[in-house]
């Protein structure tokens, strides 16, 4: 049997989701950015979302989102997606709006917005991806470092008596009226990504249905901030992320507006 | 038919005007002293008739990224405050004139800097004129005197913005957002369809619809080369504003052999400083930007070679005087001198005619 034999159209059992473009992605090896990337423009693809979406990118590792999944965006300024996706999805309800942002984007400089979209039950779904540290700018302290943790700037570890402690925000998310959806997932192992995946599904149908605000936060690896290779990565967020960051459903519920 | 003359604040005019404009949407924030538009606003509850969006945000910063979102989706969309808050605003303007984005940003201007005072103040010019955000752009700033221009420069505003892609200031003060007058509201326009916001707009990002390709909107460019393309594109639009839309009015120029730059409620006071002069002799005439960039640099030329002096006189501590001095021919010996109230104080005319004459003796 040939190679030519093999690549035929009924033996095919995986392929790239159609909106997921076929562009080199930036992202370094063993970060969890394109699986969720990959997740979003799947799921965005099976709901029939591809003309309705809108997404609006962070500043972060994920600036470049709109160039890896083929279908509107807006780029934001940092912190600022979820104010941006709350006038997008007022004055467009027809479109399907979600932010996809990380940790220092969504959980420091953009607090605010944060909360007060999630406290206005906003139409929108955020991905919160929490790998905590500032990939972009080269691996400095995020809110959700770990105490101990080893960044550029906390390089002794992140001190509680200096530095605070890391914030656990789906949890205050899941404590606003607004949300209807939070939850916590990971993509670190295939039952994992499939868990996430139907997380997105389900915060995407709460979006198009107008359940209010949906909040699905990726545990995520950096191993390029990190310092580990990429299978060491995992073993660590497994070990030390999922303690502070438990996996599974914080809130699930309708909001009454 | 007759007019429909109603008596309001410049700040609630600016809302009426809003609305009937067809605006989409308006995000602010509370500050003193231009409550009355997001006030207006709301009780007007525009999202029952037009359909227009209003909504008070968490911040004027989440307030101009709300514009950022609306005006990147086609929409036109406007955000209003006062002079700290539209610092906080000055990131998010930076962004709008990047994307190349259309949006409507009104500043009643109060007293700085800091928290400052919450009376009237014209301290912002340089930094609605100059840019005022990081980067390179410009406004395209409107400096309207009267509760009607208040009005009419919603209209002039979002046109203009949509005509360049390019986001347009109405820098009024505390007098003017504050004091009321007769106005005659502009005519009702419907709302744009979303059908022909694609068309007029086949930039904006309405999600794909059968579009074929995916719009983005985005002010971030990594490739030098690329980038400085932008850079240039940007100066070719300015340029543009400036051959086209500079705007300014003339009162009792003809004769003058003083002349007096004022804008917004300056202008106003100036207007009966220069009646009150010219009754005892002396001739002086008035030249007010409407446009504060781009600055009618030809209107100032061409008379200051027909005067003795210049006195410009605003609200800061001489800040259009550069833009004066910068528009008169090179060699020019017409000296022109400064008179400002700060810290929130309103002159009178007579004041204004005593700079005159303290400044220039001769002119008695």
């Amino acid at each position: 049997m040939t190679r030519e034999d093999i690549i035929k159209d009924e033996n095919k059992v995986y392929s790239r989701p159609r909106l997921l473009l076929d562009a080199t992605m930036h992202y370094c090896p063993g970060c969890s950015h394109g699986v969720v990337h990959k997740l979003v423009a799947e799921v965005l693809e099976e709901l029939g979302m591809e003309d309705t979406a809108i997404g609006v990118a962070p500043v972060g590792c994920a600036v470049f989102a709109y160039n890896y999944i083929d279908i509107d965006w807006i780029e934001a300024a940092h912190g600022r997606a979820p104010a941006v996706a709350t006038a997008v999805s007022r004055l467009q309800p027809d479109n399907v709006v979600f932010t996809y942002q990380g940790d220092g984007d969504l959980a420091a400089i953009g607090t605010a917005e944060t909360i007060h979209a999630c406290t206005r039950g906003e139409n929108i779904m955020i991905i919160f991806i929490n790998n905590g540290i500032y990939g972009m700018t080269g691996g400095q302290m995020a809110p959700t470092t770990l105490e101990g943790m080893k960044t550029s700037t906390t390089p002794y570890g992140r001190r509680a008596d200096i530095n605070g402690f890391p914030v656990k925000i789906s949890d205050i998310a899941a404590m606003l009226d607004g949300t209807c959806y939070v939850t916590r997932q990971a993509v670190h192992t295939p039952a994992a990504v499939r868990s996430a995946r139907k997380a997105i599904r389900q915060a995407l149908i709460n979006t198009r249905e107008k359940r209010g605000t949906s909040f699905v936060e990726i545990v995520s690896t950096c191993s390029s901030g990190w310092k580990l290779s990429p299978v060491k990565a995992n073993k660590w967020m497994e070990e030390n992320m999922f303690a502070k960051y438990p996996l599974g459903d914080i809130k699930n519920t309708e909001v009454k507006k | 038919m007759e007019e429909d003359v109603k008596l309001m604040k410049g700040n609630e005019a600016l809302a009426h005007a809003a609305v009937r404009y067809g605006a989409d949407g308006y995000f602010g924030y509370p500050i003193t002293p231009q409550s009355e538009v997001l006030e207006t606003l709301e009780e007007l509850m525009p999202w029952e008739t037009t359909g227009m969006t209003v909504l008070q945000a968490e911040s004027e910063v989440a307030a101009i990224n709300m514009v950022y979102g609306g005006a990147s989706c086609g929409r036109a969309v406007m955000t209003s405050s006062s002079s700290p808050g539209v610092s906080l605003k000055m990131e998010g303007i930076s962004y709008i004139a990047a994307g190349e984005l259309p949006a409507l940003i009104v500043n009643v201007m109060r007293g700085g800097p800091g928290l400052g005072t919450i009376q009237p103040s014209q301290a912002d010019y340089f930094q609605a004129t100059k840019g005022g955000g990081h980067g390179d752009y410009h406004l395209i700033v409107l400096a309207p005197n009267s509760v009607q221009e208040m009005a009419d420069f919603v209209g002039l505003g979002f046109d203009l913005a949509f005509k360049y892609r390019t986001p347009a200031m109405i820098l009024a003060d505390g007098v003017v957002g504050q004091m009321m007058e007769k106005v005659v509201l502009p005519p009702v326009r419907p709302r744009r369809t979303q059908a022909e916001i694609i068309e007029q707009c086949p930039w904006a990002v309405t999600g794909k619809r059968g579009r074929g390709h995916r719009n983005v909107s985005t002010t971030l460019e990594l490739q030098s080369n690329e980038m400085e393309k932008n850079n240039i594109r940007l100066r070719q639009t300015y340029d543009l504003i400036e051959a086209n839309e500079t705007r300014s009015e003339e009162f009792m120029t003809e004769d003058a052999e003083y002349l007096i730059v004022a804008f917004g409620c300056t202008s106003r006071i100036c207007r009966k400083a220069i009646e009150d002069a010219r009754a005892q002799g002396i001739k002086v005439g008035l030249l007010r930007p409407i446009t504060l960039w781009p600055f009618p640099k030809e209107a100032v030329c061409r008379l200051s070679k027909q005067v003795k002096g210049i006195l410009v006189a605003e609200l800061n501590n001489g800040q259009m005087i550069e833009d004066v001095r910068l528009s008169l021919s090179v060699g020019s010996s017409v000296p022109v001198c400064h008179f400002g109230r700060t810290g929130g104080i309103v002159p009178n005319p007579q004041e204004v005619i005593d700079s005159l004459l303290s400044n220039f003796p001769q002119s008695k």
